[in-house]
């Protein structure tokens, strides 16, 4: 079973470090981490993909809640949330395939952001099974280089995480 | 926010925080880049105390913290210094013990450089610290330092650590004092829940088989007089943890002992056969469950606890109660009435009855006893406190000597750290000076940290080691006898040192007992010399810790080991 938890931190320097390595000495494993700043410039928003039952999940929320830069940590629950994540394929691709390539993209709503003469990169946005359903797509062309950033999720409506 | 009282250096405001959390004693070891803080210190009424070796100056703040219930404070330099602290810093995590510990650090300009004794010690300690600290700037310093006191003490406590680069020391600052603390991550829950405590005491009153198992949390939460109050209340026997021997009179009836590993048999029974288990301020320690599937599988479990995470960690709890163990207790008090427990008492007093803690004298008085040394030491001296290192005699310590007040028995848990438990003594003396302390040693810890009779006898602080001598690494050689076949591969140390001498090398009092009837003797004249002794008692070298429930057995798998003469 896997959990998204939005967890917001204190924005100050070692913080990522406290959080991971809670992870790491409990033994718990994470998915994808990804880090990045809110609208309060003092408070970054961790949304942290795990993986385990719900003793699990509530073992993980209540020592991350122990650390004294955790500010509140959340289950995003998957049907009120919104989940997206940023991927870029850089595929082999000549004039041969290139129009090809592209059909594949538009279809996705993805965009072609570099073209070279043996290579394409595609930027994609979308939930896990979309990008995982383009990767499969473009697989057979050649994928020399990928980065997924892992899942950013956010509550639905206008209620919030710290409200 | 206070009024500024004038500009002043980092090391002269740490030294001014330090006042304005009560702060008396510090041990600590100086080094280069803390120079500027023992200049600072050199003019101040702080007592510091110099240790020999880092470690013991963590191991002093936490004895000094259990004795008092105060904040204990260590402070080492940079890189190897700050290593030093790590053991100690870890026994203190592990056992919830407040404590900030200072260490320097090299340059701002310098940090990441490698540069000469530089260590990432917030990194190092991230995982055994409540919170951590690098000040990166001298104006946060008087705000860190309040922060740092208050996390050490509150909610659960634990140890924080500051590092202090030298130029935030030589740097002057307007200094302000907070007057509070404001961390909005930081929320420690001490009421606990009235629904909840209404749902335990409903399922006090149904019980017929109550346990209550209590730990550190109620020494920590002052709340023994709560606690046995309780106890007397609902009729239930009581069982303390090692860390919460004390919280409960060792003498009195409903007590029942410790529970687990080389716990009584008659608590491991107890909790085994109970229906209601109410824990105070415990882990549920594998040293205390044993298998955890067949721990206490019948009983419905109240956790009382002010770390919510410590909650279903281990052991599934039925009724939860999160806060400070003193507020609930009272609370609980107001709705608890008597359970059923009239037969269970019975039954429980035919167990004690049925299989005492107990040793077999040898026949002539040329040998000595382990356990009767311990009983010997409280008759001599009933309101000791006794501090102890790791293995047999800490074992031994537990079980004999029945602690009547919290506090007074300060020993290494969670960690199990040889070499604990002098320099913790070092701390209680002097938190608690008008107590006898003893340093209850085995022959292998006490060489973990013995460099500290220098300390001893240089601040004259009257501590008294009591060495049980058996030649071995006793616990160790107990397990090799039992599991593996009496292979004793290096755990004999018999003929190592002369404790007599090396005592008498630092210019401490070394005594020494070898047959039964030098045991008192010994005892009195250590207590009467009024200086640091060491006592050295040679004791029987193959003598068990018994009872002993083996590793992953259920609690009440439990083998008598003791040795027939």
């Amino acid at each position: 079973m896997r959990h998204t938890l939005s967890v917001l931190v204190e924005n100050k320097h070692g913080v990522l470090t406290r959080v991971a390595g809670m992870f790491s000495r409990r033994g718990y494993n994470i998915d994808s981490l990804t880090v990045g700043v809110t609208e309060d410039p003092t408070i970054s928003r961790m949304t942290i993909v795990v993986r385990g039952d719900d003793e699990v999940l509530e073992q993980v929320t209540k020592q991350l809640n122990k650390l004294i830069d955790v500010i509140r940590v959340t289950d995003l629950k998957s049907e009120e949330t919104v989940e997206r994540e940023l991927a870029l394929f850089k595929v082999s691709s000549d004039v041969s395939n290139r129009s090809e390539i592209m059909q594949i993209a538009d279809i996705f709503r993805a965009r072609i952001i570099d073209v070279a003469p043996r290579s394409v990169i595609i930027e994609v946005t979308g939930d896990e099974s979309k990008i995982d359903a383009i990767e499969q797509l473009l697989r057979p062309f050649g994928i020399r280089e990928m980065v997924r950033t892992g899942k950013v999720a956010l509550r639905r409506g206008a209620k919030g995480v710290s409200s | 926010m206070k009024e500024s009282t004038g500009k002043m250096t980092g090391a002269r405001a740490l030294i001014e925080c330090l006042y304005r959390e009560g702060v008396d004693t510090i041990f600590g070891y100086p080094g280069g880049v803390l120079l500027p803080i023992y200049d600072a210190l050199y003019d101040s009424d702080i007592r510091h105390v110099l240790v020999r070796h880092e470690q013991a100056a963590a191991h002093a703040a936490e004895g000094y913290a259990r004795a008092t219930g105060k904040t204990g404070v260590c402070i080492a330099t940079s890189g190897p210094g700050a290593t030093n602290l790590v053991t100690g810093i870890a026994n203190a995590y592990m056992d919830s013990i407040p404590m900030v510990a200072f260490t320097g650090q090299v340059p701002s300009s310098l940090i990441g450089n490698d540069a000469f004794q530089e260590a990432n010690i917030t990194g190092i300690t991230m995982p055994i610290t409540k919170h951590n600290y690098l000040v990166q700037d001298a104006k946060e310093l008087p705000r860190i330092i309040k922060e740092a006191f208050h996390i050490a003490s509150t909610g659960r406590p634990g140890p924080v650590l500051v590092d202090l680069p030298k130029d935030i020391t030589t740097e002057e600052i307007e200094f302000y004092y907070p007057d509070k603390v404001e961390l909005r991550g930081y929320n420690p829950t001490y009421r606990g829940n009235l629904q909840q405590i209404k749902k335990a005491a409903a399922e006090i009153k149904k019980s017929e088989n109550p346990v209550i198992y209590a730990g550190g949390g109620v020494i920590s939460s002052d709340a023994a007089g709560e606690l046995k109050e309780l106890a007397e209340k609902i009729q239930a026997p009581v069982t303390t943890t090692l860390t919460g021997m004390g919280g409960f009179p060792g003498n009195h009836s409903l007590f029942i002992g410790m529970p687990g590993m080389h716990g009584s048999k008659y608590a491991n029974y107890a909790i085994q056969e109970s229906d209601l288990i109410i824990a105070v301020g415990v882990r549920f320690d594998d040293r205390v469950t044993g298998k955890l599937k067949s721990f206490a599988a019948n009983a419905k479990i109240i956790h009382i606890d002010i770390d919510p995470a410590e909650i279903s960690k281990n052991v599934k709890v039925d009724i939860p109660i999160v806060g400070d163990a003193k507020g609930i207790l009272t609370n609980l008090l107001k709705y608890a009435e008597k359970s059923q427990s009239e037969e269970w008492l019975k039954k429980i007093e035919y167990w004690k009855k049925q299989y005492p803690l107990h040793y077999i004298e040898p026949a002539t008085c040329d040998g000595i006893k382990p356990q009767y040394i311990i009983e010997q030491i409280k008759e001599a001296c009933e309101d000791a406190i006794i501090v102890t290192e790791v293995g047999q005699h800490q074992m031994w310590a537990a079980q004999y000597f029945r602690y009547k007040e919290p506090r007074t028995f300060i020993s290494s848990g969670g960690l199990g750290t040889m070499g604990y438990g002098f320099p913790a003594s070092i701390g209680a003396k002097l938190g608690k000076p008008d107590k006898v302390v003893f340093d209850v040693s085995g022959d292998g810890s006490f060489q973990m940290n013995s460099q500290e009779l220098a300390t001893v006898v240089q601040e004259n602080i009257p501590v008294i080691i009591a060495i049980f001598n058996n030649g071995y690494l006793g616990m160790v050689r107990q397990w090799q006898e039992l599991f593996f076949d009496r292979r004793y591969s290096s755990t004999c140390i018999q003929d190592s040192v002369d404790f007599v001498k090396l005592a008498e090398a630092y210019g401490a009092l070394g005594l020494r007992a070898t047959k039964r009837d030098e045991v008192r003797p010994a005892i009195e004249e250590a207590i009467a010399s009024g200086r640091p002794t060491v006592i050295d008692f040679v004791v029987e070298c193959e003598e068990n810790v018994s009872p002993m429930v083996p590793a992953g057995a259920a609690i009440n798998e439990i083998l008598d080991l003791e040795r027939k003469e």
